[in-house]
């Protein structure tokens, strides 16, 4: 079997002018379904039975705390294709993640407080679900501290990356917290198995919103990635070129 | 529109909630181009100082 497609691929000149012209091609729908997404869930969609207008913080939480789980799982896929095969472009996307991740766990972990208060009468509980979140947070923080104390860069790849596949083990954990543990926090209304909770004009603008920050971490990412390739880059030639682009 | 910004109550929750993660959107956007330029520049002293391999 040939490899050249694949080291083609990996090739970070080929990955830095990829991510560049891909870039809008994620930016703008996202931002179209985000703005479509908001108008659905602020306007369209009829208050909840039980919460009234209170619900409506759903499309903010759900999809922050959906970013700041696959986010890490793409960081953990990325530190590990990186460790097992030393592909320096693997790292980039990796190292790329975390502000990403952890700014998003913030938004979810701040979204659940405000949502917790006026429904469960607390800001904060040492709740299974919510403990594990704040732990993800701590993972993102300390994989960012620990790359940041590192002086080489290549030792800081390596050790970093060992940090967020190690910490894959919270993903499944916080995914579970609510079905394996005694929970304050409600059971999964989307991604279950069988049909979701939510009515239809509630679960589309949902839906749009989860999309729209996919894309959306998508683009961004694309944009974090070139610097992180430009930074490990050594050849000259090349360097010169991505930077007259 | 009064009946809208009141949130049938939950107006403390709500809107700090949408604000706070719409920040967090933008802070991104600009973050990330920050740090884009930051290595573009740095590249740029590089080649500059004659680092890198042909």
């Amino acid at each position: 079997m040939s490899w050249t497609w694949f080291h083609r691929l990996a090739s970070p000149p080929h990955i830095y002018r990829l991510a560049q012209r891909l870039t809008p091609w994620f930016a703008w729908p996202a931002a179209a379904l985000i703005v479509a997404a908001l108008y659905g869930g602020l306007v369209l969609a009829p208050p909840d039975y039980q919460q009234g207008d209170g619900f409506r913080i759903i499309y903010m939480h759900a999809p922050s705390a959906w970013m700041s789980l696959m986010v890490y799982t793409t960081m953990a896929v990325a530190a590990a294709v990186a460790l097992i095969w030393r592909m320096k472009v693997a790292h980039a996307v990796a190292a790329s993640c975390a502000p990403i991740g952890a700014s998003f766990t913030f938004a979810a972990l701040v979204t659940g407080s405000l949502w917790g208060e006026p429904m469960w009468g607390t800001w904060w509980e040492w709740d299974p679900r919510l403990t594990s979140e704040l732990i993800l947070l701590f993972l993102y923080l300390g994989y960012m501290g620990l790359r940041g104390a590192i002086e080489d860069p290549q030792r800081a790849d390596r050790t970093s990356a060992v940090l967020a596949v190690v910490g894959i083990v919270n993903v499944p954990i916080i995914h579970y917290s609510v079905t394996w543990w005694n929970s304050l926090h409600q059971a999964p209304s989307v991604m279950r198995l069988g049909k979701p909770q939510l009515s239809t004009p509630m679960l589309v603008p949902l839906l749009m919103m989860l999309l729209g920050f996919t894309l959306f971490f998508v683009a961004v990412l694309l944009v974090r990635v070139r610097g992180e390739i430009l930074v490990r880059e050594r050849s000259a030639s090349w360097i010169r070129e991505a930077l007259s682009t | 529109m009064r009946e809208f910004l009141d949130m049938g109550g939950y107006a403390a929750f709500v809107w700090p909630s949408y604000a706070v993660t719409l920040a967090v959107v933008v802070l991104n956007v600009v973050w990330a181009r920050r740090s884009l330029a930051r290595s573009r520049a740095a590249a740029r002293r590089r080649l500059a100082a004659g680092g890198g391999d042909a």
